[in-house]
């Protein structure tokens, strides 16, 4: 097979649907507990690995995230086993960037160690806050010197790529809290930061919270103001923004996560995982069980899966392409699709001009920083 | 005199209260003659519309022919008119009623006697027709026909002595009311050979024949090719088809005369060239004079009617046009509103009136409708001495402008057992209204009388009377006339502007609680905008009261990765499904529920 037979590079998703306890806001598949389960699930990841590798044959892969859940929580090995199957079924590319997610207090050297060596380049560890009472509010398990720890032990592991979590909009954060954690993560000098706004689910317990009426809620002046500061103080530092969470040094920017705001594919592993491959987007089921069962008994374990249209692509790729500071290129898009984007969203784009919700310059629109506090509003055009 | 022909023919009604049993006895009527056997039966034959029969109450009239063999082995036909069951429909019940000879009275044996029975009995003897009363329900536990009994002949003055005692429902001395109507009610009378009088009860449109109209004739005969003159409309038709009415459809005949009843087709296409209350006669023979009583039906309530979603004003039309072809009673005229954009002013008989279109619209048309508060007619007398009358708070004058505004009054019959009089005249009391008089149908159970203004019960006023007396009060009204008043226009602003959709009408002692309760629940149902947003209800430019709805600092996904971007699209589709059934006004999007909540204020 020669070089110009591939097809586009995608990027491999694995979920870790595991963790110690979970967060009051998470609503991501996850279970606590379950350690007599992971060996089979792993198992199942690695099986399920095999079973798709043949619908990416003529793929190679730029980047692989192992998310979760709390991936930092399993034993170094399954680790390891996990990105040694991948190298077996997948084309992975040399310079790839290969993630993995981790909590403090979950990880040690000797995991850290066996990342390295099973090819893992890059961390994202979830700080959240830097103040232990607001950890404890959010229904974090661990405590603001165990981030400093474990950012500490990656970087003296040969970590150099590490992203940090972090939440504003916290009920009882202040200015000064938001601006301690901000701090901390150039302190340490991390190459990348995701500043996400508590976004209060329904079925967690925040969001049940909100429905009996006990949430405390936000000032949401002050959220907004401390989404402002941040992202001053982090360009301010070289950790320039580009997508609405997201802020990185050049270099650095999440490439496995560019992929989803390009449109790129995608295959996704494990329950709940999801995958966009030949324009169809499909996701596993979210049941353990069910999953591991399938998958052992040599079946696929989808739940559910749709085809896109071309117009609904082009639709995709508005809506994900303006999270991007970079903005769309309506003459790019006009001829990947084949549809004129100009013609087609012509007065929807002209509406939000004049609300001051995008800017147009040439063929390129971006969100303007009110467009950022209103993105909704400017998605919804192009549904 | 009867014809021997005549004599072998029964014309009646069935009068009741909703609940009361009328559409099972006509049931049990139908299967006892075999008209229908059990099988073909579908339960309740003669309301055939959904919304009727979820509702109980029949909102047009039908009519059924039935063949009896009675005891003296003679062979009648017997032609059971149905009533429309609701006093928005009083003038087709009168009409229905004109084409009898006698009315089968069915009364609820626990129950007793309610206003709207009484109305259409009063009715009906006012027509000179033989009252045949059957009490009903005679197995359930709680039934007191005697008292019931009492109660007809006290507070009707009718006989009752050897009433039928039925259950409809489980068939129970049907036969008895059979023989009851071929020996108390009258037979027809009517010359056979004098001109043709033949009386409109009801007419409907088939798309394939045109109008179909049903008629009793009253005097003459008719055939098919002969040429019919409508006496008040003024239009001229050639019959193509005419016969009788069977449940499953229509059987043909030669000729209908004097005393029979039955229906004519005449490719007539327009509903409003054959009114209920009708005459029809021959354009080559034809009668010197109509028969009394044709009234052309009056809309006495209107509101605005506007799609959901602009877009779809041709499809509302249209549907307005075919619910128009079965229901002259129904006006509509198009309009503009600058919150609501281009819709239709509608025009009913009533309140029930009214929510059947609505519902029809929807359910049978799949309209998404928005609709504002109803509005009655107020006469307007301007200084400059021109009368005007008003159906649209938009389009009233400036206050310095009127001499005199008057609003409608309607005599309201409200029956009702006697614990919750206090009750209800307090409700009377708040809603303006002048308490007329007090009589005890049994020691336990009054109509009271009250003047009150139409325009205080078009709102909720039923509603609020069934809550207070948990379901036991009914209601019966008739229009008294015009009354001066103190009204006032009220306004609501959103974001400083008028919402000519949200304007209404008001007795000034109210407008101040009624501004404030606007207010607050707009308060509720607007959702936060980008922008802070007051809410105003003004009287010209005085502002009565105000609310605040803040504004919302950001409306954005944080979180937009792989596994979300099906989720996240849902969500944006939702989004905009609720943007899309929202109204703009001016910057402020305004959902249709805004609209809605305000009709129910009270509630």
């Amino acid at each position: 097979m020669t070089e110009t037979s591939y097809e586009k590079d995608i990027g491999i998703y694995i979920h870790i649907p595991f963790c110690i306890r979970k967060c009051k806001y998470c609503d991501f598949v996850s279970l606590p507990g379950m350690e007599t389960v992971w060996e089979p699930y792993v198992n199942a990841v690695i099986k399920e690995m095999a079973i798709k590798s043949g619908t990416a044959c003529r793929r190679r892969v730029m980047s692989v995230f192992i998310g979760g859940g709390t991936p930092s929580l399993l034993p170094g090995e399954y680790i390891q086993r996990i990105m040694e199957a991948a190298g077996r079924y997948y084309m992975i590319l040399p310079d790839a960037e290969i993630t993995i997610e981790a909590n403090p207090g979950t990880l040690d050297r000797e995991k850290i160690r066996a990342y390295r060596d099973a090819g893992i380049n890059r961390l994202s560890i979830g700080l959240q806050a830097y103040q232990d009472r607001l950890l404890r509010f959010l229904g974090r398990v661990h405590t603001a010197a165990q981030f400093d720890e474990a950012v500490v032990m990656a970087q003296d592991n040969g970590f150099e790529n590490i992203n940090a979590d972090i939440i504003f909009g916290i009920p009882f954060q202040s200015m000064d809290d938001w601006i301690e954690t901000v701090s901390r993560v150039l302190y340490h000098r991390l190459p990348h930061v995701s500043c996400y706004s508590l976004t209060v689910e329904e079925g967690t317990p925040f969001g049940k919270m909100k429905q009996d009426g006990s949430w405390p809620g936000t000032d949401e002046d002050l959220e907004r103001m401390m989404y402002y500061r941040a992202i001053e103080i982090f360009e301010d530092a070289g950790l320039m923004q580009y997508e609405i969470s997201n802020l990185a040094k050049p270099q650095y920017r999440c490439r496995h996560n560019m992929n989803y705001w390009l449109r790129g594919e995608y295959l996704g592993f494990g329950a709940a995982a999801h995958s966009f491959l030949n324009d169809e987007r499909w996701a596993n089921t979210a049941d353990l069980r069910l999953y591991i069962e399938s998958v052992e008994n040599g079946k696929t374990a989808v739940s559910e899966c749709c085809r896109i249209s071309k117009d609904e692509a082009l639709s995709e790729s508005i809506i994900l392409g303006l999270r991007m500071t970079g903005g769309i290129d309506l003459d790019e898009l006009s001829s990947v699709y084949g549809i004129d984007v100009r013609g087609k969203y012509g007065s929807q784009l002209a509406e939000l001009a004049g609300r001051e919700l995008v800017e147009i310059s040439g063929s390129v629109v971006r969100l303007t920083k009110r467009g950022k506090d209103f993105a909704n509003q400017v998605f919804v055009e192009f549904i | 005199m009867s014809s021997e022909r005549q004599k072998k023919i029964r014309n009646f009604c069935i009068i009741a209260h909703i609940d009361h049993g009328k559409s099972t006895l006509a049931d049990r009527l139908l299967e006892l003659t075999g008209t229908l056997t059990e099988r073909e039966m579908e339960e309740q034959v003669l309301d055939n519309m959904d919304i009727e029969r979820e509702r109980g109450i029949t909102i047009k009239a039908r009519a059924v022919r039935m063949i009896y063999r009675a005891d003296d082995g003679q062979e009648y036909i017997l032609n059971l008119i149905d009533t429309p069951g609701h006093v928005d429909f009083n003038y087709e019940v009168s009409r229905s009623i004109a084409a009898c000879e006698g009315a089968v009275l069915v009364v609820d044996a626990s129950q007793g006697i309610e206003a709207q029975t009484l109305a259409n009995v009063y009715l009906a003897l006012e027509h000179d027709l033989e009252i045949v009363p059957v009490i009903n329900k005679i197995d359930l536990p709680g039934a007191r026909p005697e008292e019931v009994k009492k109660e007809i002949e006290d507070v009707i003055g009718l006989d009752a002595g050897d009433a039928p005692l039925i259950s409809a429902k489980n068939g129970i001395n049907i036969d008895k009311v059979l023989k009851k109507i071929v020996t108390d009610i009258p037979a027809p009378k009517g010359d056979e050979d004098a001109p043709l009088r033949a009386l409109v009860f009801d007419s409907y449109y088939d798309s394939y024949k045109g109008v179909i109209a049903y008629v009793r004739v009253m005097e003459g005969s008719v055939s098919p090719g002969q040429t019919i003159h409508m006496m008040h409309t003024g239009k001229d038709f050639i019959v193509t088809e005419m016969g009788y009415l069977s449940p499953s459809g229509q059987i043909p005949s030669n000729a209908l005369t004097a005393g029979e009843v039955g229906y004519i087709s005449a490719s007539i296409k327009d509903v409003r060239h054959c009114r209920v209350g009708d005459t029809i006669t021959l354009a080559s023979n034809p009668a010197s004079e109509p028969l009394p009583g044709y009234k052309k039906a009056v809309p006495m309530v209107f509101c605005g009617i506007y799609p959901a979603d602009g877009a779809k004003y041709n499809d509302l039309k249209e549907s307005l046009e075919k619910l128009q072809l079965n229901d002259a009673a129904l006006m509509f005229e198009p309009e503009n509103s600058a919150a609501l954009g281009l819709g239709f002013r509608c025009g009913f008989l009533g309140l029930l009136h009214m929510e059947i279109v609505q519902e029809r619209l929807e359910r049978e048309y799949n309209l998404d409708i928005i609709t504002t508060a109803p509005s009655v007619i107020y006469r307007i007398t301007k200084t400059n001495g021109e009368v005007l009358y008003l159906d649209n708070p938009t389009n009233m004058p400036d206050p310095s402008e009127i001499a005199v505004m008057e609003e409608p009054m309607v005599i309201a019959s409200i029956m009702t057992p006697t614990e919750y009089v206090g009750s209800i005249m307090e409700l009377c009391q708040d809603r303006r209204g002048n308490y007329e008089g007090m009589d005890y149908i049994e020691s336990t159970r009054v109509i009271l009388k009250y003047e009150l203004p139409l325009n205080e019960i078009v709102y909720d006023f039923f509603d609020a009377l069934k809550s207070r007396s948990r379901g036991y009060a009914s209601l019966d009204y008739e229009l008294s006339g015009y009354k001066e008043s103190n009204l006032v226009k009220l306004d609501i602003r959103i974001n400083g502007e008028v919402v000519d959709a949200l304007s209404f009408i008001v007795h000034a002692d109210k407008a101040y609680a009624r501004g404030r309760r606007m207010a607050e629940k707009l308060k509720e149902t607007i959702p936060r905008q980008m922008f802070e947003v007051p809410i105003q209800a003004c009287i010209g430019n005085k502002v009565i009261a105000r609310e605040t709805v803040k504004a919302y600092r950001k409306d954005v996904l944080a979180k937009c990765y792989g596994g979300d971007i099906t989720r996240k699209k849902k969500l944006l589709e939702k989004q905009k499904e609720g943007k899309k059934r929202m109204r703009q006004i001016g910057k402020v999007e305004i959902p249709q529920e805004a609209f809605m909540s305000v009709l129910k204020l009270d509630t």
